[in-house]
């Protein structure tokens, strides 16, 4: 016998993290919903603060409903554990706020959720935190934008809008020759369809929101530590290696060996900022994660199968997708996501921004919103929406065509969604 | 904090608290393929209620230098003179796993220095099948998957250890990673070959504390009979829903059973 896992990937998503309720046997995650916990003793309550026991206090720290969900993703990521957040990207900010603070330098890919590029383009850098975005396929310019004071490479699994695959592995040796970890967005492709800690990222997020709840429904983030960086050795991050006033003095790379990032992200970051998950939410997300397997699989043939027939219509310009030949990735990602692509992706039609809307309002299973990863299939069109304000020059420099339209493929009837968009392309020619 | 042990520089933890060898002293010894950190609550307790805690990382491992030792033997005479170094004339010793084995040979090499002995996870003679000696020799990560396996009664291991929200079975993989490729054969020949365990057991002048996960794969609770015979007065305390990584799995029991075993420090 060889497996790194206790139980195969089915397993973990079902039992990773939970048991039968002690007090009662229920064999559903109970939601506690309980600010704080009662303490036995005085001498109790003292050793729960200072760490030298483990157990809960006050839910913006932990809680029993959302210590399994961190478990559990903890388990399918291959990580050392896990902390859930308020969103995605309160997972994000918890990675860096850890790692960072004025006068260091992160480098980036550019082809990020715009919400991510926001946030280190504008809101970081006012606080002294600088990012420099390279183009994510270029290995020397990820090598050229490193400064003595960079302390992270950051990426997505695959990234927006045009699906470029990073290349894990290259990106993360890159990182480590410097000293520093990899962090990577794996929301769109969640631990169904690559765990990114085998292939060298350090620190994975997510939002949970996503494919991960599965169903719209909540907000939330996890934020995994894979325990494979050695902070003593890279000799950069003091902030897990020498004494922090904040905690008693604690110096968490001597109290844990593997899983040091995650103490002082909980003790700090998460206590300071309060960017925590509801325990309601974390029940959400369970939920959805216990048919995770089953529900990618579907997302992914679904996917399939509707790039499969865009890429075949007239109509359609470009389908930007790593498994169809013309996309620059399709190499890589037979490699890193044998298990497919995942459900979101962008085509562009032929026409005009008023094409789009009239491709859109034709639709009539594809919801019009901005999210992605539910159930349900969406659709966008970028440049009515949350690009409404560019120029068609200036929405080309950001990677986008008057005509783009993003899908979030969804588990409906694949019959049912080739015929609605077969509907919406005709619509959006017939104006034309 | 760093010592020097016969001209190499050793790790020991101790506990979040400035070591005071002046004050009662409990040293931890950890098991094959680890590091100090596998007793981070238990040393973090007993170091901010009255001890003074030294958790060693032995010879070629965690942050310690020089290779790994070869035999529990050679292990027992370092941890002797690690004490020595820090300034501590007697201890209480807490082993884990081989650490047992190696805390329970120092109690029999220095009867007159240990005085008191927890052995947890432990089994003597301490046999290590053919194919784990052989993964460990040929593919580690194969054996770490197997120790892994076998050393945990299940996934769920909720307030978790550290803290909430930490995997037990993927913080055993990571810190059996962490260590330097082929300490881990080494640790387990160490292991296989320890021959003077009942010798040891009748020349140690001391109380002895047995503590055993139930469902222990590795250390089978039924491997630890003959010695609690051989230990005078020992008590055994078998810790239920745990396997060999009971510190992490159950660590509140494994406290518990050691603050009953421990004097009290005032």
């Amino acid at each position: 016998m060889s497996q790194p896992d206790l139980f195969r990937f089915d397993t973990l998503s079902l039992h990773a993290g939970a048991a039968p309720d002690a007090a009662h046997g229920a064999r559903a995650t109970p939601i506690y919903l309980s600010t704080a916990f009662q303490f036995r003793d005085s001498d109790h309550a003292a050793a729960l603060f200072n760490m030298e026991q483990a157990g809960h206090v006050y839910s913006r720290i932990s809680n029993p409903t959302v210590s399994v969900l961190e478990e559990r993703i903890a388990a399918l990521d291959r990580g050392v554990g896990a902390i859930a957040t308020a969103s995605g990207q309160a997972a994000l900010h918890l990675a860096i706020a850890t790692l960072a603070g004025a006068g260091s330098h992160i480098v980036a890919s550019r082809a990020l959720y715009g919400g991510s590029h926001n946030l280190l383009a504008y809101t970081l850098a006012r606080f002294g935190i600088e990012t420099s975005f390279v183009d994510p396929r270029d290995a020397d310019a990820w090598r050229a934008a490193l400064r003595p004071n960079t302390r992270m490479l950051f990426g997505e699994t695959l990234g927006n809008p045009g699906l470029d695959v990073l290349d894990i592995p290259t990106v993360a040796e890159i990182a480590h020759g410097h000293g520093v970890p990899l962090l990577v967005d794996s929301t769109f492709t969640t631990p169904w369809l690559i765990r990114p800690v085998d292939h060298g990222a350090d620190l994975v997020y997510h939002s949970a929101t996503k494919f991960l709840c599965g169903h719209g429904t909540v907000v939330g983030g996890l934020l995994v530590d894979g325990g494979t960086f050695d902070w003593h050795a890279s000799g950069k991050f003091p902030e897990l290696t020498e004494p922090y006033a904040g905690f008693h003095g604690m110096v968490f790379a001597e109290e844990s060996t593997v899983a040091p990032f995650l103490l002082r992200a909980r003790r700090e970051g998460l206590r300071d900022f309060g960017a925590c998950m509801s325990p309601m939410n974390a029940f959400q997300i369970l939920q959805g994660v216990e048919t995770l397997p089953l529900r990618m699989a579907r997302h992914v043939s679904n996917a399939r199968r509707v790039v499969e027939f865009l890429a075949a219509q007239p109509g359609v310009a470009r389908v930007a997708y790593p498994e169809l030949d013309s996309h620059p990735d399709r190499a890589l990602a037979a490699r890193l996501l044998p298990r497919g692509c995942g459900a979101v992706f962008s085509f562009d039609l032929k026409g005009d921004r008023a094409a789009g809307r009239r491709f859109v309002e034709a639709l009539r299973i594809f919801s019009h919103l901005a999210n992605v990863g539910d159930a349900r299939s969406l659709v966008i069109h970028p440049a009515s929406t949350t690009h409404f304000r560019m120029d068609a020059d200036a929405l080309a420099a950001a990677g986008i065509r008057e005509g783009t339209l993003r899908l979030s493929v969804g588990l409906e009837d694949p019959d049912d969604l080739v015929e609605d968009l077969a509907g919406a392309l005709r619509a959006a020619q017939k104006g034309a | 904090m760093l010592l020097q042990v016969d001209g190499r520089s050793a790790y020991a933890y101790t506990g979040g608290r400035p070591f005071d060898a002046a004050g009662p002293v409990v040293a931890f010894v950890h098991g094959a393929q680890h590091d100090h950190s596998v007793w981070i609550l238990q040393s973090r307790w007993l170091a901010h209620h009255g001890w003074s805690v030294l958790a060693v990382d032995l010879p070629g491992h965690g942050r310690s230098d020089g290779p790994p030792l070869d035999s529990v033997e050679a292990m027992a005479q370092w941890l002797l003179a690690a004490l020595s170094a820090a300034g501590v004339e007697r201890a209480h010793l807490v082993g884990h796993s081989m650490g047992s084995l190696v805390a329970l040979e120092a109690a029999g090499r220095a009867p007159g220095r240990i005085a008191g002995l927890g052995l947890v996870g432990t089994a003597y003679p301490m046999r290590v099948s053919d194919a784990l000696l052989a993964a460990a020799r040929e593919d580690e990560p194969r054996a770490f998957d197997m120790i892994n396996a076998w050393s945990h009664s299940g996934l769920t291991h909720q307030p978790g250890c550290p803290g909430p929200g930490f995997s037990v079975f993927v913080q055993n993989r990571r810190l059996m990673e962490r260590q330097r490729p082929g300490t881990l054969s080494v640790d387990f020949a160490a292991c296989n070959a320890y021959a003077n365990g009942f010798e040891a057991a009748a020349s140690a002048k001391c109380p002895a504390l047995l503590v055993l996960g139930a469902r222990d794969l590795m250390t089978r609770p039924s491997a630890a009979a003959g010695l609690a015979e051989r230990l005078p007065g020992s008590r055994v305390v078998k810790v239920p829903d745990a396997g060999h990584a009971l510190m992490a799995e159950r660590p509140d029991a494994v406290l518990d059973a050691l603050r009953g075993f421990l004097p009290s420090p005032a």
